[in-house]
């Protein structure tokens, strides 16, 4: 799940890291009135889950309350690579003496999370690493142990940060690695970490991200940040009315599950696939032999007959899909008589013939004989194993858009 | 031979009442290996296919003589996995299939630094866990005893996999050209796994039974990355081939999107389909477009190492 930056800041406040006293809205009149509470002058930041605000006018200077509205009003107005602003951020203008990097990340290698901290501040962290490594402090730390300051004192020191500035800004980086585990986080980054003149730290700007296996046992920080249920995981697309009515049909009963997802699919193969690797095995073997999927789907865990028939007619009834693949590799749990039933009634219930409709059935495994019986009985063009995945996908591709050309 | 199991290996299930473990049992204790009890907290005193059930690990211990077994498979809910997986460890077993999935980062990371802290190995989680043909397997591999035996039978390619299913499909191919498997081990599709190609290839190099490895792959992550440097490094007898799912991710309309498992995410160019390959072929592994040319490029390679 991914927060916007105002959500962000609230997290990083939460865990005692010093932030400056800004506001959030969606109101250009109340904009004004956070501006004046300042006192001075502020910035105006939209609120988006995409980067590249700054460049896209996303981001304006304001000398004057009357200034904080205006921006406020034209930044609300203003669509970002196709997001809408949640709203708007009202922050006053910090008057920085040096801006730092402060983040944490899994690292996959070294299966731990690594911490980064950086006297380059402000700018990606990827271009500093690679330009000036010694600017870069990099430590692993425990996943398991208890976090102690010296370990992120040890990582400031390392960008070669010395004096009061390693004083102040060692709690910071620690409280953000220790935040990062408690609140199951994929990303926590602070950037710029400002340090003013007064020689303390504050956050100017964060980005959080968590992971959506965590979200069970985080409902108390979620809830306390107002998000609601509705939101979901905030993917970082707007489910297609498929992929939406797929999802429903899974959530019906929990018995196996099924997926589908068409954004980016273009064609006009109707896939009924499955098996997560089976799936992006047969995805590419049918776009390799010069075929266009109409879709993209899984199905495992052995599901009910409604499942399987509910993803086919989905899928039937996308526009320009005429007839279907349904093709697996070779199944150990999901029942392939099962499969093979759900599909023939998605097709007589579309009032479609299975025989003419289902252009290869290619499912090996677990209960095939009774499988192959029933696709007998409905004249499907069948295949067990000695049959690849390749070759399988290979016919789909012909008999379906042969037909077409 | 084999790795990391043999006919000798006793384990336990964690969470054996749950609906999907009862069948995991019963296929496992068809196919031949040694379950000498299982653990449901609240539920001792059951029996499932005849293996007795207790609340704690300690009390199996206790019922088989004071014996700590040699594994275990957890299938427990996520919330519950690390508590399970910890227990085990401490207990002193050293072979641990983790099936369950959507267990958070967080919980991975501290069960691995566990068990890489007591010497213990965790194969997982989100697998299916490993199976010696012929011999024993551990977790839902290759479904029941009767499925497993007609996709894997014994012979000369270890085989590891990101993908379960795809294990079964590789397996079944090498299996029908006559070539079978020494071990096949579903490794897990997960961002953070307990073993990696990598970390698995030690065990391999020292099985005399495997001449070969398949390995299949997906978008995401850094053990292909690894597993080159690994094979760069170690000068290794075993030629490796390898199988990569998922191009179609590279393309620009799927940028940010995961598809088949949680660790297909690609966060960085590394980690797409593309430059897998590149490094992979870079190391001298190739990577084939079909799985059915596996076999045929699995028996050159062993030609070619054998008249070296």
């Amino acid at each position: 799940m991914r927060f916007f930056e105002y959500e962000a800041r609230e997290i990083v406040k939460r865990a005692g890291i010093p932030v400056t006293d800004y506001g959030f809205t969606t109101d250009a009149a109340e904009a004004k009135t956070i501006a004046e509470r300042i006192g001075g002058p502020t910035v105006i930041k939209s609120q988006v889950l995409t980067g590249g605000r700054m460049k896209a006018g996303g981001v304006k200077f304001a000398d004057t309350p009357d200034e904080a509205a205006q921006h406020a009003a034209d930044i609300l107005k203003l669509e970002i690579n196709g997001h809408w602003p949640r709203g708007v951020l009202v922050d006053p203008k910090a008057e920085v003496k040096q801006e730092y990097y402060a983040g944490v990340v899994w690292d996959g290698s070294a299966k731990k999370p690594l911490m980064l901290f950086s006297d380059m501040g402000g700018i990606d962290i990827e271009q500093v690493a690679e330009e000036h490594p010694d600017h870069v402090g990099r430590r692993h730390f425990s996943p398991l142990e208890p976090f102690n300051d010296y370990q992120a004192k040890q990582c400031i020191a390392d960008a070669g940060v010395t004096g009061k500035a390693l004083q102040r800004a060692t709690p910071v980086l620690a409280r953000l690695a220790r935040l990062f585990l408690e609140n199951d986080m994929l990303l926590a980054e602070i950037n710029p970490l400002a340090e003013l003149h007064d020689g303390s730290f504050v956050a100017l700007d964060a980005h959080m991200e968590m992971e959506n296996e965590g979200m069970p046992r985080q409902k108390a920080l979620i809830k306390a940040l107002g998000i609601g249920d509705d939101e979901g995981t905030r993917e970082g697309h707007e489910p297609t009315p498929f992929e939406a009515a797929v999802k429903a049909i899974d959530s019906a009963d929990h018995r196996g599950v099924i997926q589908g997802k068409d954004t980016g699919f273009h064609g006009n193969i109707g896939l009924v696939i499955g098996a997560g690797g089976g799936s992006l095995t047969l995805t590419d073997a049918v776009r390799q032999q010069g075929g266009k999927p109409a879709n993209y789907s899984e199905i495992g865990g052995n599901p009910s007959v409604a499942k399987a028939c509910g993803l086919a007619k989905e899928v039937l009834q996308k526009d320009g899909v005429e007839k279907i693949a349904v093709m697996m590799s070779i199944v150990s749990n999901t029942r392939v008589d099962i499969v093979a039933r759900g599909v023939i009634k998605a097709c007589l219930e579309l009032g479609k013939d299975p025989g003419e409709t289902i252009a290869i059935f290619r499912i090996p495994g677990a209960w095939e004989e009774e499988g192959f019986k029933i696709l007998d009985k409905y004249g499907i063009e069948y295949c067990d194993r000695s049959v690849s995945l390749w070759d399988a996908a290979g016919r789909a591709v012909a008999k379906i858009q042969g037909e077409a050309a | 031979m084999s790795i990391l199991i043999n006919e000798n290996t006793t384990f336990i299930i964690q969470g054996i009442t749950g609906r999907e473990a009862v069948n995991l049992t019963r296929e496992c204790l068809d196919y031949g290996s040694k379950i000498v009890g299982g653990v449901t907290p609240g539920r001792k005193g059951r029996e499932v296919h005849g293996v007795p059930v207790f609340d704690t690990i300690e009390q199996v211990i206790e019922h088989n003589g004071g014996q700590v077994p040699d594994g275990s498979v957890v299938t427990v809910p996520p919330a519950g996995t690390k508590d399970a997986v910890i227990e085990a460890l401490a207990a002193g077993i050293k072979t641990i299939v983790i099936v369950t999935e959507r267990i958070p980062r967080r919980d991975v990371a501290a069960m691995v630094e566990y068990a890489d802290n007591v010497g213990a190995r965790i194969i997982g989680p989100n697998c299916l866990g490993l199976i010696v043909p012929g011999v024993a397997k551990m977790g839902g591999i290759g479904g029941p005893a009767k499925n497993a035996a007609q996709a894997y039978q014994p012979g000369s390619v270890g085989v590891m996999s990101r993908s379960g299913g795809m294990t079964t499909e590789i397996s079944s191919t090498l299996t029908a050209a006559g070539l079978g498997v020494s071990t096949a081990v579903s490794i897990g599709g997960d961002a953070i796994i307990g073993s990696t190609y990598a970390e698995l290839m030690p065990y391999f190099e020292a099985d005399e039974q495997t001449e070969a490895i398949v390995i299949y792959t997906e978008p995401g992550g850094r053990m292909e990355a690894q597993l080159s440097e690994w094979v760069k490094e170690n000068n290794s007898r075993l030629p490796i081939i390898a199988f990569m799912a998922g191009k179609f991710m590279d393309d620009e309309e799927m940028q940010g999107m995961s598809f088949g498992h949680a660790g297909t995410i690609v966060e960085g160019k590394e980690d797409s389909a593309t430059e897998k390959i590149a490094r992979l072929e870079a190391a001298g592994i190739p990577v084939v477009q079909r799985i059915d040319e596996i076999p045929d490029l699995v028996k050159q390679k062993i030609a070619e190492r054998s008249a070296a």
